[in-house]
C-alpha cells in the first residue's frame, strides 16, 4: 500500500483580495522506503506540497492520505500528535534546540512528544547517534559542532521516533559540497537501514541526482512524466 | 513536567543577563515590600501595644454619653451601684477577659505652692491598673515603680513636672470641684514622673482611686470608665460584640441605654494612622504586582519573539500546543520563584540585621523608641504567592501566543 496518496490536491492562499493558487490539482503516490524529491524553481509550490504532506498546512482541495490517515480531517492537536508519531523533519537551517546537547536534541521527540521510558529512550538515542556517527559528540551543544554535524544530529532526531516518513526541506542548502554529499549518503543509508521514506524539496542538483523518484513542479502543477523512477 | 522545568531552566540560563536583571527587579520589589511590611507592622504593633498596654486597655466601658463629653471629664456621667455590679458580673464571667481596671477621670488644679496649673487625672486602683495596663510602669521615668503608687501619692506627667519644676518627694496640692460644685483640696507627695505618650490620657497624672473619692467627696463607689485587658487582642472584636449584645440593650428607669462600649480603635486617633499604614502597605503591594507583571511580561514577550523559529521547530516535530504553553509559563514561574526566593532571603537577613543594630526613632514627644521589625510567616507567604501568581499570569499571554503559533509561519521567521 502506498505511503502517500494525493488526489487532485489543491492549496489556495488568500491575502485580502489576492488569491494565490500554490498547488493546482496535483495527483501522486509515494511508496514506502522511497527516496524522493520535489524539485522546481522558487515559487513552484514544492515547499507548500512538503508542508501539506507534513501535516503543517491543510489542503484546500482534493485529498491527501499519509500513512493511511486523511490529513484534512486532523485538527491542530491531532496533527501535532500525528507528526510526532509518523513524520520526522529535517530543516535547511538544522533547527536544533540551542540549549540542549546533541544527545538531548535527539532525545527531545522521545521525551516531549512520545514520552518513552528513560532506559528505552537512552538506548534509542545511543543507537541513532551511533548510526549517524555523532556518538562522540553527544554531550556537545549545537554551537560547538559544525554545520554538517548539526545536520547529522537533525537526521538522527528525525529518525529517532521510528518515523515512517522524513521530510527534508532543502537539507543541503547550507552545506558545502563534500558535507552535502555525506549527508545525502547518510540519509540513503538510513533509508536502507530503517526502511524510512525520505522526501526532499530541493533545487540542489546533488540531491536531485541521488533521488530515486523525482516530482517536478511548475506553477503548482506536476510536470508530465514526473514521479517516475529516476535511477 | 520535570523535563519542561529542565528545559525552562536551560532557556533562562541561555539569556543570563536578562534573567538576572528581571530577577533583580523582582527581588528588589519583594525586599521593598517585606521590609515595609516588617518595619511598618512593627511600628504599628509597638504603638498599638503601647497605647493599649500602658493607657487604654483593649476595651473600655463608660456610661452612655460619657465619651461624647470626655474633654470636660464630666463627673455626673459615672457608673455606680447596680450598674457597676452588672459590669463586674459580666467581666468576671468572660473567659477572654484577663483583667480590668475601674477608673475615675477628673480635672483638677495642680499647685506647687508657687504656681498653679490645670491637670487631667486618672484615679486608679494600682493593683487593677498594673494588671490591665502592665506597660504603665515602664512610663515612670523617675521615681519608684513598685506597686505603681500608694494613697496620698501622685504620678506627675513629665510636661507638668518640667513646667512646674516639681521633683520626686515634693509635696503638691490638688484642688478639684465635685459634681455638686463644691471645691476641695488635698496634698499629695510626688511619687514619680510619668512619660507622656501620644493619644488620649497620654499626658494625664495618676492618683489612687480612694484619694479621688475623698478629693471629690463621692459617696459610694462610682467610676468614670472601666478599662479591660483581654488575654488575646485578636479576640477583641468578638468580645466587643458579645459585650455590646449583653450590655447594650440594658436601659435605665427613663428607658435610656446605660452603657457604651468602645474598642481602643474608637478611642485612639492612632487607629487612623494604623489604617493609613495598612493602606500604604496595600499600595506598595500593588506597585510590586505592577513591577512583576510588567517585567515578566516584557521578558516573556521577548523570549517568545526571539525563539519563534525554535517554537516552529518543536511544534513541527510534534510538540502539542499545551506543552509549548507550559514551557513558557514555567519559565515565567521560575523567574518569579527565583526573584522571590532571593528577595525573601535578603529581606530576612536585613530584618535580622535591623534587630541586631537596634534602630531607634522618635514619635511625637516620645524619643528613642526602639524599632524591632519582625515579619509574620503569613506575610512572607502572601507576598511570595502574589509574586509567583503574577509571574504566571504575566507569562500567560506570551505563552498562549507561542502555543497558538502556526509552525510554518514560525519556521519561516528569521
Amino acid at each position: 500500500m502506498s505511503l502517500i496518496v494525493a488526489e487532485n490536491l489543491e492549496k489556495t492562499y488568500y491575502a485580502g483580495e489576492i488569491v494565490v493558487k500554490a498547488i493546482r490539482g496535483v495527483d501522486f503516490t509515494i511508496e514506502p522506503a522511497s527516496f524522493a524529491a520535489f524539485v522546481g524553481p522558487s515559487g513552484s509550490g514544492k515547499s507548500t506540497l512538503l508542508n501539506m504532506v507534513g501535516c503543517l498546512d491543510p489542503p484546500t482541495g482534493g485529498t491527501l492520505t499519509v500513512a493511511e490517515q486523511d490529513i484534512s480531517l486532523l485538527n491542530k492537536k491531532e496533527a501535532a500528535l500525528f507528526r510526532g508519531s509518523t513524520i520526522g523533519f529535517i530543516f535547511q537551517d538544522f533547527n536544533l534546540i540551542p540549549v540542549l546537547t546533541v544527545a538531548e536534541n535527539v532525545e527531545y521527540p522521545l521525551l516531549m512528544v512520545q514520552n518513552w521510558p528513560r532506559q528505552k529512550r537512552n538506548q534509542r538515542v545511543q543507537d541513532l547517534l551511533n548510526a549517524v556517527g555523532m556518538i562522540d559528540q553527544a554531550d556537545k551543544f549545537p554551537s560547538q559542532i559544525s554545520g554538517g554535524q548539526k545536520q547529522r544530529v537533525a537526521v538522527a532526531r528525525a529518525l529517532v521516533t521510528n518515523a515512517q516518513l522524513v521530510l527534508a526541506d532543502e537539507p543541503t542548502a547550507n552545506l558545502d559540497r563534500k558535507t552535502a554529499h555525506k549527508i545525502i549518503t547518510l540519509m540513503k543509508d538510513m533509508r536502507d537501514e530503517f526502511g524510512t521514506t525520505f522526501i526532499f524539496s530541493t533545487h540542489d542538483p546533488r540531491v536531485v541526482e541521488n533521488a530515486e523518484t523525482i516530482f517536478t513542479l511548475e506553477d503548482g502543477r506536476l510536470l508530465q512524466g514526473s514521479g517516475g523512477n529516476h535511477v | 513536567m520535570f523535563n519542561i522545568f529542565k528545559l525552562a531552566i536551560r532557556n533562562l540560563r541561555r539569556y543570563k543577563r536578562r534573567t538576572l536583571l528581571t530577577s533583580i527587579l523582582i527581588t528588589l520589589g519583594v525586599v521593598a515590600v517585606l521590609l515595609f511590611i516588617s518595619v511598618s507592622g512593627s511600628f504599628k504593633a509597638m504603638m498599638v501595644g503601647q497605647i493599649t498596654d500602658s493607657m487604654l486597655g483593649h476595651l473600655q466601658i463608660h456610661k452612655k454619653g460619657y465619651l461624647a463629653s470626655i474633654d470636660s471629664l464630666p463627673l455626673d456621667r459615672n457608673l455606680k451601684g447596680s450598674q457597676l455590679s452588672k459590669v463586674k458580673e459580666i467581666l468576671d464571667s468572660t473567659s477572654e477577659v484577663d483583667a480590668y481596671s475601674m477608673r475615675i477621670r477628673l480635672g483638677s488644679m495642680f499647685s506647687n505652692f508657687k504656681e498653679t496649673t490645670n491637670i487631667r487625672l486618672n484615679a486608679v486602683n494600682p493593683t487593677q491598673e498594673i494588671q490591665t495596663v502592665p506597660m504603665l510602669l515602664d512610663r515612670i521615668i523617675k521615681g519608684r515603680k513598685e506597686g505603681l503608687l500608694a494613697k496620698g501619692e501622685i504620678l506627675v506627667p513629665e510636661l507638668i513636672a518640667k513646667g512646674m519644676e516639681v521633683k520626686i518627694d515634693d509635696t503638691i496640692v490638688l484642688v478639684a470641684t465635685n459634681k455638686d460644685g463644691s471645691v476641695n483640696g488635698q496634698p499629695f507627695v510626688v511619687r514619680g514622673i510619668l512619660e507622656g505618650i501620644s493619644g488620649p490620657g497620654g499626658r494625664d497624672g495618676i492618683i489612687h482611686i480612694d484619694d479621688a473619692r475623698s478629693l471629690l467627696r463621692t459617696e459610694g463607689k462610682e467610676v468614670s470608665e472601666i478599662a479591660i485587658r483581654l488575654n488575646d487582642i485578636e479576640d477583641m472584636e468578638q468580645v466587643y460584640s458579645s459585650m455590646t449584645a449583653t450590655l447594650g440593650p440594658l436601659k435605665n428607669k427613663m428607658d435610656k441605654p446605660v452603657f457604651e462600649i468602645h474598642t481602643w480603635q474608637k478611642l485612639s486617633p492612632f487607629f487612623n494612622i494604623a489604617r493609613m499604614i495598612d493602606l500604604m502597605t496595600l499600595f506598595i503591594k500593588v506597585m510590586l504586582v505592577a513591577i512583576v507583571l510588567v517585567s515578566i511580561m516584557n521578558v516573556m514577550i521577548m523570549a517568545v519573539f526571539e525563539r519563534i523559529n525554535e517554537i516552529g521547530t518543536i511544534a513541527a516535530i510534534g510538540t502539542v500546543p499545551n506543552k509549548i504553553l507550559s514551557l513558557f509559563i514555567v519559565e515565567g514561574f521560575l523567574l518569579g520563584l527565583f526573584g522571590t526566593l532571593i528577595g525573601v532571603i535578603i529581606s530576612l537577613i536585613i530584618i535580622g540585621g535591623m534587630n541586631v543594630v537596634q534602630l531607634s526613632f522618635d514619635f511625637g514627644r516620645q524619643k528613642g523608641l526602639l524599632l524591632a521589625p519582625t515579619i509574620q510567616t503569613g506575610d512572607v507567604v502572601t507576598v511570595a504567592v502574589i509574586v509567583i501568581l503574577i509571574s504566571v499570569l504575566a507569562s500567560l499571554q506570551p505563552a498562549w501566543k507561542a502555543a497558538r503559533m502556526d509552525p510554518i509561519t514560525a519556521l519561516r521567521h528569521v
